[in-house]
């Protein structure tokens, strides 16, 4: 069970949480292409990760999380209106 | 050099690797094994390497719960699920090597009124490609695999299931062995310790492979990392449609027999089976998150356990033996992808998700095919990367339970 510090309302179980993983802007205009990249393919990467949860059954915000995705140890989190390190 | 790893030397050669090969499969679970084992037999394409960058045996090929079936639901699912069943059907015979493959059946439980609607749906679909598909009334449920809990009074009453009998399990260690004897065997050179450390591309033909054992030319790379694919193809420079997240399963103490068949419960996630030593063999629902860390979060097993016990009140008693998690290459929908990759001469097959093991003998086969005549064969033509741009997807979330 991760323990993840909520920016809004502090430290949670996973529990409470959504994962939401890497987070995309969506495009205004996009071709078949762009938009199958949106729709579709999101960041998988082995290390440090910056991704997106959402504390369902707390505050209900969206926020990002800094975890290393091959010891799942969290180094930050954050608002989303607050820049990743 | 010496080899890094020896063991076992009498099921197969431990050559170190030749500068050029054919054919480079990248991956030696199962899915690469049986790749390697179909160019060799099927096209006569024998100077192929598999590289492990582990040893065999050592990642997803001996972490999965072994179910074997082909109840999907897609037209271009089932003929796929179910060649791999056929093949599974002969496979023993045909490596000359004793998989234990047991079509004990393979029993799909539903809970609600929604999941019985789309569960008979699925019945009929099969029933009209030729696959062997019925649908129970909870008495038969408990006629047919007896420690089934049938009550209505309890939170996920069952309200029916699926039952395919010809589905099933098999020995998944056995199943690496045989893959693997038969290829060496036929002459593929399987390469254990020896990492993929970056692609050699030129005009955007692949060339070979730099490894941990050196650079190895390739006339075709066949990339079968499952849930490495991502980093495989992002180090061949283009991104692939999966997260690869854990997937964690579990097995009990050694029991006497009662569990007759694969039972399988798709709303509350949870699969069970008993193997040969009487071990609960169990899996779980999905960790969500991306990790390649092999292992998962405690709340997913616990969710496990509650929903075993409501069903199967028999095991209330069981302890625990193991549990493990391996990582899943999960594809957005749930349909695995073979192909061709924007990289000449450079193919990808992955995406199989949780449900990979059964489909073992119709990847290798289908891949090999695609390696050896460079386009698809037809059974997984419509498996392509593009799908994902022209919006031809093949759904099987729903129809693919927990454990497709």
């Amino acid at each position: 069970m991760l323990l993840i510090a909520c920016p809004y309302c502090g430290p949670r179980e996973e529990i409470e949480f959504r994962y939401g993983g890497e987070g995309v802007p969506i495009p205004i205009e996009a071709d078949d292409r762009t938009w199958a990249r949106f729709l579709y393919y999101r960041n998988s990467p082995a290390g440090l990760f910056t991704e997106r949860w959402v504390h369902t059954h707390g505050c209900r915000q969206w926020f990002w999380v800094v975890r290393d995705t091959l010891t799942h140890e969290i180094s930050a989190t954050g608002k989303l209106d607050e820049a990743p390190p | 050099m010496e080899p890094a790893f020896q063991n076992p030397a009498f099921l197969w050669r431990n050559p170190s690797p030749k500068p050029a090969y054919d054919v480079v499969i990248v991956g030696g679970g199962l899915h690469g094994l049986a790749t390697a084992y179909y160019l060799a037999k099927n096209h006569g394409i024998e100077n192929v390497a598999v590289l492990e960058r582990g040893w065999l045996g050592n990642g997803n090929a001996v972490r999965n719960t072994t179910i074997i079936r082909s109840n999907y639901l897609r037209g271009e699912s089932m003929p796929l699920y179910e060649h791999s069943l056929k093949l599974w059907e002969t496979l023993a015979a045909e490596l000359d090597y004793d998989v234990l493959f047991d079509q004990r059946g393979d029993l799909q439980l539903a809970h609600t009124r929604a999941e019985a609607n789309e569960m008979r749906r699925t019945v009929y679909a099969n029933r009209l490609a030729g696959i062997d598909a019925e649908w129970l009334e909870p008495e038969e449920v408990k006629s047919f695999c007896p420690i089934v809990n049938i009550s209505t009074r309890v939170r996920y009453p069952v309200v029916g299931a699926s039952l395919q009998r010809r589905g099933g399990i098999a020995r998944h260690d056995l199943v690496m062995f045989a893959l693997a004897r038969a290829a060496s065997a036929r002459g593929v050179d399987l390469l254990q310790g020896c990492e993929v450390t970056g692609f050699r591309i030129e005009n955007n033909r692949v060339q070979g492979v730099e490894t941990s054992q050196g650079a190895i030319s390739a006339g075709k790379v066949a990339l079968a990392g499952a849930g490495r694919s991502p980093l495989l193809a992002r180090m061949a420079g283009f991104d692939l449609p999966i997260q690869s997240t854990p997937l964690q399963a579990l097995v009990s103490e050694g029991l006497d027999q009662v569990l007759n068949c694969v039972v399988m419960s798709g709303l509350l996630h949870v699969y069970v089976s008993q193997a040969r030593n009487g071990g609960l063999v169990m899996g779980a629902a999905r960790d969500n998150y991306v990790s390649y860390a092999q292992r998962g979060s405690f709340h997913i097993l616990e969710w496990q356990f509650q929903a075993a016990l409501e069903l199967y009140p028999i095991m209330s008693r069981a302890h625990m033996l193991r549990t493990w998690a391996g990582i899943v290459d999960v594809s957005p929908d749930a349909s695995p992808i073979i192909g061709r990759t924007p990289v000449e001469n450079l193919f990808v097959n992955c995406g199989w998700g949780t449900g990979g093991f059964k489909a073992t003998p119709v990847s290798g086969f289908v891949y090999a095919h695609t390696l050896a005549h460079g386009e698809p064969h037809e059974l997984n033509a419509a498996f392509s990367l593009e799908r994902f741009e022209t919006g031809a997807l093949i759904d099987e979330h729903g129809a693919a339970a927990v454990a497709h």
